[in-house]
């Protein structure tokens, strides 16, 4: 079962890496113009989160009306439903940080292979800054187990 | 932009749903990169993560492979601004517990509310983020 797990996740990288390089999210130039709506806005990526939650929705669908995951013995999700402030300052980081690159955890993961410095420096700043706060929450109350994505 | 990136970029958006529905369905669990990425040092290495991490990377070689192309990438921001974004997405993203994947793509289809509030938000601060760099002439 661990195997078959483990290359249904390896297929879903490859599938989201494909579907990030094929919509144009890999290119920080794009994100910005997305993002740019008081400038040349350029809206073609709103098609790719349009297409993305759609088809989403019916994996989502499917898996409400099954007990349990064709390969597990139960369903891993976030059982916060709170909306709590770490959730909202968290968020607006990391929208003024996706804003400044126009770049976000996938992209810059599927872009590494092509060793380009820049998005490099993205990365590794990015890892640091998600281990610094782990450690930071480790050390107050370890309150993020349950994770959303 | 021409009809062919609207196609391509809904095309694209599909195939990361299609990743996202797989990923739930079959092994019961969300595909959020930042929720992955940082799976690697708060818990034992689990392998369905490794293997959804490798298959993100080799996908551009695979595209390349295939299509002949590399595909675009502009940077625009300075090195330092580089490195000043990586933080904050990298701390935002833990912050909020998901980034554009976990929240944007799975939490929206489960019409999660706090997946609802973090898109929001961090659309917004994108949007005043990119219209304050060009108030102020950075790139």
């Amino acid at each position: 079962m661990s195997l078959v797990r483990t290359i249904v996740g390896g297929l879903s990288g490859l599938v989201f890496g494909l579907g990030l390089t094929v919509s144009g999210m890999l290119d920080p130039a794009r994100v910005r113009a997305f993002l740019d709506v008081a400038g040349p806005w350029d809206p073609s990526l709103a098609f790719t989160l349009c297409g993305a939650v759609l088809v989403a929705s019916v994996g989502v669908w499917l898996s409400g009306r099954m007990s349990r995951p064709v390969f597990d013995d139960r369903f891993h999700l976030p059982e916060t439903r709170t909306v709590d402030d770490r959730l909202v300052t968290g968020a607006a980081l990391f929208g003024v940080g996706w804003g400044m690159a126009g770049l976000c955890p996938g992209p810059a993961i599927a872009s590494l292979v092509l060793g380009i410095p820049a998005t490099l420096f993205f990365f590794v700043a990015m890892v640091l800054g998600m281990a610094l706060h782990d450690r930071l929450s480790i050390r107050s109350v370890w309150r993020t187990r349950s994770v959303d994505g | 932009m021409t009809e062919t990136s609207y196609f391509a970029s809904l095309l694209g958006g599909m195939a990361i749903g299609l990743a996202a529905a797989v990923m739930m369905a079959l092994n019961g669990r969300v595909a959020g990169v930042s929720g992955i990425l940082s799976s690697l040092w708060r818990q034992a290495p689990s392998m369905p993560n490794v293997a959804f991490l490798g298959g993100l990377c080799s996908a551009v070689l695979i595209y390349r492979a295939v299509s002949g192309e590399v595909p675009a990438i502009h940077v625009q921001a300075s090195p330092a601004l580089m490195i000043l974004s990586g933080l904050l997405v990298g701390y935002g993203s833990r912050r909020a517990s998901g980034c554009t994947s976990g929240h944007g793509v799975v939490g929206l289809a489960r019409r999660s509310p706090r997946s609802i509030v973090a898109v929001v938000v961090f659309l917004a601060s994108g949007i005043a983020t990119v219209g304050v760099m060009r108030m102020v002439g950075l790139p």
